[in-house]
């Protein structure tokens, strides 16, 4: 993998080279016809200049970090996402926030009113979901009808209110799946924080989330469960007593 | 306790990260070092290899390979510039964040195998009061809480005091102010936290905690400019304010007995 990076680096930094590609030795059809295929528009001719090549990678990549039927980021690319966060966490102590999403009684969705249905159900969720939370968090599908949400810089006081605000924007929110038929749809959400100060793993912070939303189920569905995050210990009084003092200021 | 000599293990800590911690450590160590005693310090903030980094040390075998039973505890504990040893953690993609039977037994072990070695174990251990960070703190024999003025550093390092004195019933914690800008500034930070912790907080015996205040060392660039530099702050700049405080509290930390 290092050296492969190693040779595009190369290959970056002399583009003499690149405007020598011979267009003839390179098998493009495929690739073309995948990014026609998802809807992408492409200066498609005979002109194999580096910057339609370039579209053509920059095309390949956008793909490839997407879910071909909701749009959100695909399971790749929420995993690079959470490395990342992982370790801004680790380094700058900032709380973040992921939520596991999961569709109520999605199979029998698709068992009722077909897959098609399932399909117009999935789509709606995601919007939804993009809807509710800010530009800068990563809504993925996760699999099947699980989606997953990381929220970097979400204090736990806020982590509450964005689980149950997705959780009542898909509630609140019924799909039209045929003529005069409207589904209405919930979702169980779980979430945990990530343990600050401290190098977590993706999987461990992943299996964190999941029990919550197990244990959102367990409870009934249509709900959030998020696991506690250490609470200060310190009350209101104690913290007037030791800002007491001019010199000190509590900013809060 | 088994050997004759068996050294003096303090946990340096702070409720909030980013406050010195691992500069008071290894800091602390070269002045004790320089006082003839035998140091070693840990590298307790597991996972984050902070040590490592402020030493500038790259070495091979960690506390982590240790762990992992790849490597022999004699072979992770290396010397460090600056007359002290170093036992580092080591960065990797293994999970610390949760304090398993397993990483008790493993913690534990370590610090009884490097007692008997040692005249004083210092533990740089992580921030916050996570159960990995109060287990650590809980094999030490004394437990010093590294603070600065800054309004949240002062709160958390207040959590942290009422949780080792609630939960680990210790009667007496050590303090530290760093990054200081007036002098007596830390004298200020102890007394606040001392009038906060004698109303609230109430040890075991019903006696009041006490907050035992090694000293202060005020913001110094020269500080800075060691860690640019990677090197300890005792040999960048023997002569700062800064490294003649540390010394100071170092010489605090040698009379400390329980």
């Amino acid at each position: 993998m290092p050296s492969a990076v190693a040779t595009l680096r190369h290959l970056a930094t002399r583009p003499e080279r690149s405007a020598s590609i011979d267009p003839a030795q390179l098998r493009l059809g495929e690739a073309i016809q995948l990014l026609l295929q998802a809807g992408y528009a492409l200066p498609v001719g005979a002109d194999f200049s580096a910057r339609s090549l370039q579209s053509l990678i920059d095309g390949l990549c956008e793909l490839s970090s997407r879910d071909a039927l909701t749009g959100l980021a695909n399971r790749r690319t929420f995993e690079l996402a959470l490395e990342r966060e992982i370790d801004r966490v680790a380094r700058a102590g900032e709380p973040a926030l992921m939520l596991m999403i999961d569709i109520d009684h999605f199979k029998s969705v698709n068992d009722t009113h077909g897959h098609a249905a399932g399909d117009l159900v999935l789509k709606a969720v995601a919007r939804t979901l993009v809807d509710c939370v800010r530009p800068m968090d990563t809504v993925a599908r996760f699999g099947g009808e699980e989606f997953a949400v990381v929220l970097p810089n979400c204090p736990p006081a806020f982590g509450a209110a964005v689980a149950e605000r997705l959780r009542e924007g898909v509630h609140g929110t019924p799909v039209e799946v045929g003529t005069q038929l409207m589904l209405q749809v919930t979702i169980s959400v779980g979430g945990a924080f990530a343990p600050q100060w401290v190098r977590s793993s993706a999987p461990l912070w992943v299996e964190r989330a999941d029990q919550q939303l197990y244990q959102a189920k367990a409870d009934g569905r249509n709900r959030a469960c998020l696991e506690h995050p250490l609470v200060s210990n310190v009350s209101a009084e104690e913290k007037a007593l030791l800002f007491s003092s001019s010199q000190f200021e509590d900013p809060e | 306790m088994s050997a004759a000599r068996s050294a003096r293990v303090v946990a340096v800590t702070s409720g909030k990260g980013g406050v010195g911690k691992t500069f008071l450590a290894a800091n602390l160590a070269a002045a004790l070092a320089a006082r003839g005693e035998r140091v070693l310090v840990l590298d307790a903030d597991l996972g984050l290899a902070n040590l490592a980094v402020a030493l500038g040390l790259h070495p091979e075998t960690t506390l982590h390979g240790v762990f992992a039973g790849k490597r022999r505890l004699e072979d992770a504990i290396v010397p460090a510039p600056g007359g002290f040893s170093v036992l580092l953690a080591g960065s990797g993609l293994v999970e610390y964040a949760r304090l398993t039977p397993k990483l008790r037994e493993q913690l534990l072990a370590v610090i009884e195998d490097v007692r008997p070695r040692f005249d004083r174990v210092l533990l740089d251990t992580g921030a916050g009061v996570s159960d990995v960070v109060l287990y650590t703190v809980s094999l030490a024999d004394d437990a010093l809480v590294v603070a600065t003025p800054e309004p949240t550093s002062l709160t958390d390092a207040y959590a942290a005091i009422k949780v080792l004195a609630t939960e680990q019933r210790r009667r007496t914690i050590l303090l530290a102010a760093n990054q200081t800008s007036l002098r007596g500034e830390g004298n200020s930070i102890r007394n606040q936290l001392q009038t906060v912790t004698g109303r609230y907080v109430k040890t075991a015996s019903g006696a009041p905690l006490a907050l035992e205040y090694l000293g202060e060392v005020r913001s110094d660039p020269s500080v800075r400019q060691a860690a640019q530099k990677r090197r300890l702050l005792l040999e960048a700049y023997p002569g700062s304010g800064a490294a003649q405080a540390v010394v100071a509290i170092a010489g605090r930390l040698s009379a400390v007995r329980a």
